[in-house]
C-alpha cells in the first residue's frame, strides 16, 4: 500500500489527508512537531482570553483520527532526502514516503532586532507561542506592560488577547495609520480612534531599534527609533507578518523561494512532492493575489485541490474570488472583491464610500471609473454575504447593480437596523442617479 | 463602578443568605381547631390522632421538629394498626420520602406557623426578595461600565471558577439541586419564604400562596434580573434585546399573572402558552374534568390547548423553527437564556452526547405519547384511574411515575440543578418531549436554518462552545455547510460569537435550504461533482 506522508497539521495538511481519505485507501500520516490533534490557530487567542479552552480549537474529537485511519505522528523533520524518499527526524529516526506533501506553515517574521531572541519576546503563530504568554503575561501584575511590534492583524488580535487581561499596551505601528497599506484612509483611521478607546497605547509612524534585557535574559525595555524614547516592557510580542517555515526544506532537492515553489497543481520541481498552505509559493501570482497566500481558508482549498491531485484526479488550485475577514475588537471586517488602499489602487480604480454618522460602521466599494465595473468591497460593522457578492463579481456586475440590489447582500443578524438605504441615498447624491433600492428577494439570492 | 457591582452583590447575597437561613428558623404552633380540620381530611387513624393531640397540639414546636414528630406519630400509628389481627388498612398512612412531607405534613406545618415572618410578611419579602432583586439589579447594571464597549464579552468565561465547573459552579449546583429538591419535595421547609409572598398572592388570586406561587414569583424574579444581564452584555445585538424582552414577557403575563387572576375569577389555572406535551398533565382525567366544568371559558382552554399542540405549534416551526417557541415564549427556555445563559458553554459537544440526546429525549417523547393514549383510553373507557389495567399497574401508577421521573427530577431537579455541570438547556436538550416533536418538524419541513457564509469560517470553535444545545456548529460551518439540525432552538448565540460573520439565523426558500457539502464559495473546483461521480 502506498504511504502518503503530510508534514503539517494545520488546516492544509488535515484538510488534503482528509479529502485524500475520501478518495482512496492509501496509508496517510500527518507529521506535527506542535500539537498530536490539529487545532485551529486561529482560536489560539480566545483560549487566552477565557473564552475558549484548548480542547475547544480542536474540530475533531480524538477519536476522530483512528476511526478515519489518519496515522498522526509526533515528530519535527530536519531533512528531506528525495531520491530514497526518507524524512529524517531530530531524534534520528526516519520514515519512507511514497507520496509527500508539505504543509508545514508560517513562522513570525524577525527582521533582526537586537534583543530579538530574549526572554518575553514572542510572536504569535503557534500553540508554544501562546504556552509563551501564558508563562511572561498571566496578569497585569507579572506583565506590567507589554510592546507589540508591527499593526497587522496579528499584531491587533494580541493586543486586544493582552488588554483582556487588563495589561497595559503599547502598539507600535510602523505606517502613519492602522494597516494603511491594505485599508483605505476612511476605514484604517476608524481602527485607529477605536484602538485608542479601548485604552491602547497606539504608537503610529514608528519603529523598533532595539529590545533591551535585565541581568536575567529578560526583556526589560525597548528602544523607539524615531524618537529614542525607551519604553519599560516585560513582554515583547513581534507581530510583523509571517513568512513561510521551511528552513529545513532549503538543503534538499525541492526547489525553493521564500516558500516551496509550486505550479498550480501545487506540484514542487520534485516528483510525489506538494506543497499546500502558507508554505506554498506559486511560480507565478493568480490573479491579484499574493505568490503566497497565509490564509486560512486558502490552505483548505489547497488542501482540497491537492487530494484530488494525488489521488489521480489532477485538478488546478482555483481559488475564486479574492475574500477574507477579520476581526479589529468590536469590529467586524469582510471583504469580497479586490479593494486597494489608496497607496496601492491604480489610477482607474475608484471608490465609493459610506460611513455611519455615530456608530464604527462603514463600507467602501471600489468599481472600475471607466465602465462603473464593480471590484470589490470592505465592510466594518456590517456583515455580507459571501455567496451574493461572488456570484456579482463572476457576472461582473456594475457598481449601480450592486447599489440597486445591495439588500439580497445583507447578512447582519435578523432585527438589526439595516443602513442600504442610507447608502444608496449618498450614492444617488454622488453619482447624480436615481436608484431605488430593491427588497430582498430570496429568489434571486438563490438563483445560480 | 467596580464598588457599586461589589455593594449589588453583597446586598444580593445579604438576601438569599436571609432567604436559605429562614429554613432553619420560625416557630410553628398547632391550634386545636387548624389540627381538626387538617386531621379531618388527612387522617382515619384515632391512634394518630389521640397521640398527636398529646405531642404537638398547642405546643411551639420548631418546623423541624414538627415534622419530625408527625413522621414519627404516623410510624408509630402504623406500626400499631398493622399490629392488629385485621388490618384496617385505610388506616395507614402512606410514608414515602417524596411524597409524605409535601401531601401529608406541609399543610399542617403551613397553616400552623407563628414565627416572625408570618407576622411581618412584608418586611420579610423585603429583607429577602427585596435586598436579593436590588442587589442583583444594580450589580448587573454596573455591567454596563465594567464592560466597557458594546462587543462580545466572553473574556475570563473559561478562567472564573463560577463558569467553568470550580468550586463556586459547584456551589451553585448544590444550591440549585437543593433549592429543587425542597421545592419539590419538601415544602415544609419553605413555609417562612412562602409566607413572604402571600401578600402578593392575596392581591392577585386572593388564595394563600404556595410553594408553587413561590415558585412561579422567584421564576420570573430571577429572569428578570438576569435579563438585564442580558440587555447589558448583547447591547449591540437586537436579537438577543427583542428575545430576551420577549420571554420574560410571556413568562410573566401567561404563565404567572394571567393564571392567577384567573383564579380570582373562579377559573382554572391555566398558563395559555404550554403547550402539549411539555404540559403533561393536560390529558389527564382531572384537568379535562376540570376544564368541563369551568363553563364557556373551560371549553375554549381544552379547544385551545388541542389546537395549540397540533396546529399552531407545527405551523409556527415551518414558518419560523422552533425557536418561536424554545427561545421566546417558552418558561423553561426563558430560565435557561436568562439564568442559565453564564452556563451555556458547559454543554457537551462529542457526538456520544449527541447519541444519549437522541435517546433521552425520543425516549421521554414515547413516555408521554403512551402515557397520554391509555390516559385518555381509561378516560373514554370510564375506567378508574387507579385501577389497575395490565402488568399490575394503573393509570394513576403510570402518570406519577411520569411526574416524578419526568416532571420533577428530570425537568426541574436535573433540568436546572445541573445548568453549572451540565450547561443550560439540560431538560431543553435531553429531556422535554416538545422540543422533541417540534424537532421533528424543524428538521424535516421548515423554512428555518443557520445558514453558513460561503468560506469565511475559520474553524475559531466559538459558535460550537456557546451553543447550549452541544450541537458542533463548527462541523457545519467550517464545511460551508447550513445548520438544520432538530435541536437547535435558535438562540442566535452562535451567530453572535462568530467573529467572522459567517451565521445567520434565518427563514427562507425550503430549496436550498440543506446545501450539498464540500463546495465553499471562491473554490472554483466544484468538488462535489467529483464526489457524486465516485
Amino acid at each position: 500500500m502506498d504511504h502518503f506522508v503530510i508534514i503539517g497539521n494545520g488546516i492544509a495538511g488535515v484538510t488534503a489527508a482528509r479529502h485524500i481519505r475520501k478518495n482512496s485507501d492509501v496509508k496517510i500520516t500527518i507529521i506535527s512537531a506542535e500539537n498530536k490533534y490539529f487545532f485551529s490557530r486561529t482560536a489560539l487567542m480566545y483560549v487566552y482570553m477565557g473564552h475558549l479552552t484548548f480542547k475547544h480549537t480542536q474540530p475533531y474529537e480524538d477519536w476522530f483520527w483512528k476511526k478515519n485511519m489518519i496515522e498522526l505522528k509526533e515528530g519535527l523533520v530536519i531533512s528531506i532526502n528525495t531520491t530514497n524518499k526518507t524524512l529524517q527526524f531530530t531524534d534520528s529516526t526516519s520514515i519512507n514516503y511514497d507520496k509527500l506533501i508539505i504543509a508545514t506553515g508560517s513562522k513570525p517574521h524577525k527582521f533582526g532586532w537586537p534583543g530579538q531572541d530574549l526572554k518575553g519576546v514572542m510572536g504569535l503563530y503557534h500553540k508554544q507561542d501562546l504556552e509563551q504568554l501564558e508563562k511572561y503575561a498571566p496578569n497585569n501584575k507579572v506583565c506590567k506592560r507589554a510592546v507589540i511590534v508591527g499593526g497587522g492583524l496579528i499584531g491587533i488580535e494580541l493586543a486586544e488577547m493582552l488588554r483582556s487581561r487588563n495589561i497595559p499596551v503599547t502598539f507600535l505601528v510602523r505606517e502613519q495609520s492602522f494597516w494603511n497599506g491594505v485599508l483605505p484612509a476612511q476605514e484604517s483611521e476608524m481602527i485607529n480612534k477605536h484602538i485608542l478607546e479601548h485604552q491602547i497605547d497606539l504608537r503610529l509612524g514608528v519603529h523598533l531599534k532595539e529590545i533591551k534585557s535585565d541581568k536575567n535574559g529578560q526583556v526589560s525595555s525597548i528602544i523607539i527609533e524615531e524618537t529614542g524614547e525607551e519604553i519599560h516592557c516585560n513582554v515583547v510580542g513581534l507581530t510583523a507578518g509571517v513568512t513561510p517555515n521551511i528552513d529545513f526544506i532549503k538543503a534538499s532537492s525541492i526547489d525553493t523561494g521564500r516558500g516551496v515553489k509550486v505550479n498550480r497543481f501545487l506540484e514542487t520541481n520534485i516528483e510525489n512532492v506538494y506543497a499546500i498552505g502558507d508554505c506554498a509559493e506559486q511560480h507565478e501570482a493568480i490573479g491579484q493575489r499574493r505568490n503566497i497566500e497565509a490564509v486560512w481558508y486558502t490552505g483548505r482549498m489547497m488542501g482540497e485541490t491537492v487530494a484530488q491531485t494525488i489521488c489521480g484526479n489532477k485538478t488546478a488550485y482555483k481559488p475564486g474570488h479574492w475574500f477574507n475577514s477579520a476581526k479589529f475588537l468590536d469590529i467586524e471586517y469582510q471583504t469580497y472583491g479586490w479593494v486597494f488602499s489608496e497607496r496601492n489602487k491604480t489610477e482607474n480604480e475608484g471608490y465609493f464610500q459610506w460611513k455611519h454618522p455615530k456608530e464604527a460602521k462603514c463600507i467602501t466599494i471600489s468599481y472600475d471609473k471607466k465602465n462603473h465595473l464593480f471590484l470589490g468591497i470592505n465592510t466594518f460593522g456590517i456583515r455580507m454575504r459571501h455567496k451574493v457578492f461572488d456570484k456579482w463579481l463572476s457576472e461582473k456586475k456594475s457598481i449601480e447593480f450592486i447599489m440597486e440590489h445591495l439588500a439580497d447582500a445583507n447578512f447582519d443578524p435578523e432585527f438589526y437596523k439595516l443602513h442600504e438605504t442610507a447608502i444608496v441615498a449618498k450614492f444617488n447624491t454622488e453619482f447624480n442617479t436615481n436608484i431605488t433600492l430593491r427588497k430582498k428577494s430570496w429568489k434571486r439570492i438563490f438563483s445560480k | 463602578m467596580k464598588a457599586i457591582k461589589n455593594i449589588g452583590l453583597i446586598l444580593c447575597f445579604i438576601g438569599f443568605a436571609i432567604f436559605t437561613g429562614s429554613i432553619f428558623t420560625g416557630k410553628n404552633k398547632v391550634s386545636q381547631k387548624t389540627f381538626d380540620t387538617w386531621a379531618k381530611q388527612k387522617v382515619k387513624s384515632a391512634f394518630f390522632i389521640e397521640k398527636a393531640q398529646k405531642e404537638i397540639v398547642a405546643i411551639e414546636l420548631s418546623a423541624f421538629e414538627l415534622s419530625h414528630r408527625i413522621r414519627e406519630i404516623a410510624k408509630a400509628s402504623n406500626t400499631y394498626h398493622k399490629s392488629q389481627k385485621k388490618i384496617a388498612w385505610h388506616k395507614i398512612i402512606p410514608l414515602k420520602w417524596n411524597k409524605t412531607s409535601k401531601d401529608f405534613i406541609y399543610p399542617l406545618v403551613r397553616a400552623s406557623a407563628t414565627g416572625w415572618p408570618q407576622q411581618h410578611p412584608g418586611l420579610f419579602f423585603w429583607i429577602t426578595f427585596g435586598l436579593a432583586i436590588f442587589g442583583g439589579t444594580i450589580a448587573f447594571a454596573a455591567d454596563y461600565k465594567i464592560l466597557g464597549k458594546a462587543g462580545i464579552k466572553n473574556n475570563g468565561i473559561f478562567q472564573h471558577s463560577a463558569t467553568n465547573r470550580g468550586p463556586l459552579g459547584i456551589l451553585a449546583f448544590l444550591f440549585f439541586v437543593g433549592f429543587y429538591v425542597v421545592l419539590y419535595f419538601f415544602p415544609n421547609f419553605l413555609i417562612n419564604p412562602i409566607a413572604a409572598v402571600n401578600p402578593l398572592s392575596k392581591s392577585l388570586s386572593g388564595n394563600e400562596s404556595s410553594q408553587w406561587f413561590l415558585y412561579g414569583f422567584m421564576y420570573c424574579a430571577v429572569m428578570s434580573v438576569f435579563a438585564i444581564r442580558m440587555f447589558i452584555k448583547y447591547r449591540h445585538d437586537n436579537y438577543q434585546i427583542l428575545r430576551t424582552a420577549v420571554v420574560l414577557f410571556f413568562q410573566i403575563a401567561f404563565a404567572f399573572l394571567i393564571p392567577e387572576i384567573l383564579v380570582a375569577f373562579n377559573k382554572p389555572w391555566f398558563d395559555f402558552k404550554n403547550a402539549f406535551p411539555l404540559n403533561y398533565t393536560f390529558f389527564f382525567d382531572w384537568n379535562i374534568d376540570n376544564l368541563l366544568a369551568s363553563g364557556n371559558m373551560g371549553i375554549f382552554m381544552l379547544v385551545w390547548g388541542i389546537l395549540l399542540t397540533v396546529i399552531i405549534v407545527p405551523v409556527m416551526v415551518y414558518f419560523y423553527g422552533k425557536r418561536w417557541y424554545c427561545s421566546w415564549v417558552c418558561g423553561c427556555g426563558g430560565l435557561a437564556e436568562t439564568l442559565g445563559d453564564p452556563y451555556r458553554q458547559l454543554s457537551s459537544k462529542s457526538l456520544l452526547s449527541w447519541k444519549v440526546e437522541r435517546w433521552l429525549i425520543h425516549g421521554v417523547l414515547g413516555f408521554a405519547i403512551i402515557m397520554t393514549l391509555i390516559t385518555l383510553y381509561t378516560y373514554f373507557a370510564e375506567i378508574e384511574s387507579w385501577r389497575k389495567i395490565a402488568f399490575g399497574i394503573s393509570v394513576y401508577d403510570v402518570q406519577s411515575s411520569y411526574g416524578f421521573l419526568v416532571g420533577a427530577i428530570f425537568s426541574g431537579v436535573i433540568g436546572t440543578g445541573f445548568y453549572p455541570i451540565l450547561g443550560n438547556r439540560v431538560w431543553c436538550r435531553f429531556g422535554c418531549p416538545l422540543a422533541a416533536y417540534m424537532g421533528f418538524v424543524q428538521r424535516f419541513k421548515s423554512r428555518f436554518r443557520i445558514t453558513t457564509n460561503g468560506g469565511q469560517c475559520i474553524s475559531c470553535g466559538n459558535c460550537a462552545t456557546y451553543c447550549e444545545q452541544g450541537i458542533d456548529v463548527r462541523s457545519y460551518a467550517q464545511k460551508g455547510e447550513n445548520i438544520v439540525r432538530s435541536s437547535c432552538v435558535g438562540c442566535g448565540i452562535c451567530a453572535a460569537v462568530c467573529p467572522r460573520g459567517v451565521l445567520k439565523l434565518e427563514n427562507g426558500p425550503e430549496q436550498g435550504r440543506i446545501n450539498p457539502t464540500e463546495i465553499l464559495l471562491g473554490n472554483n473546483v466544484d468538488l462535489m461533482q467529483y464526489i457524486n461521480r465516485k
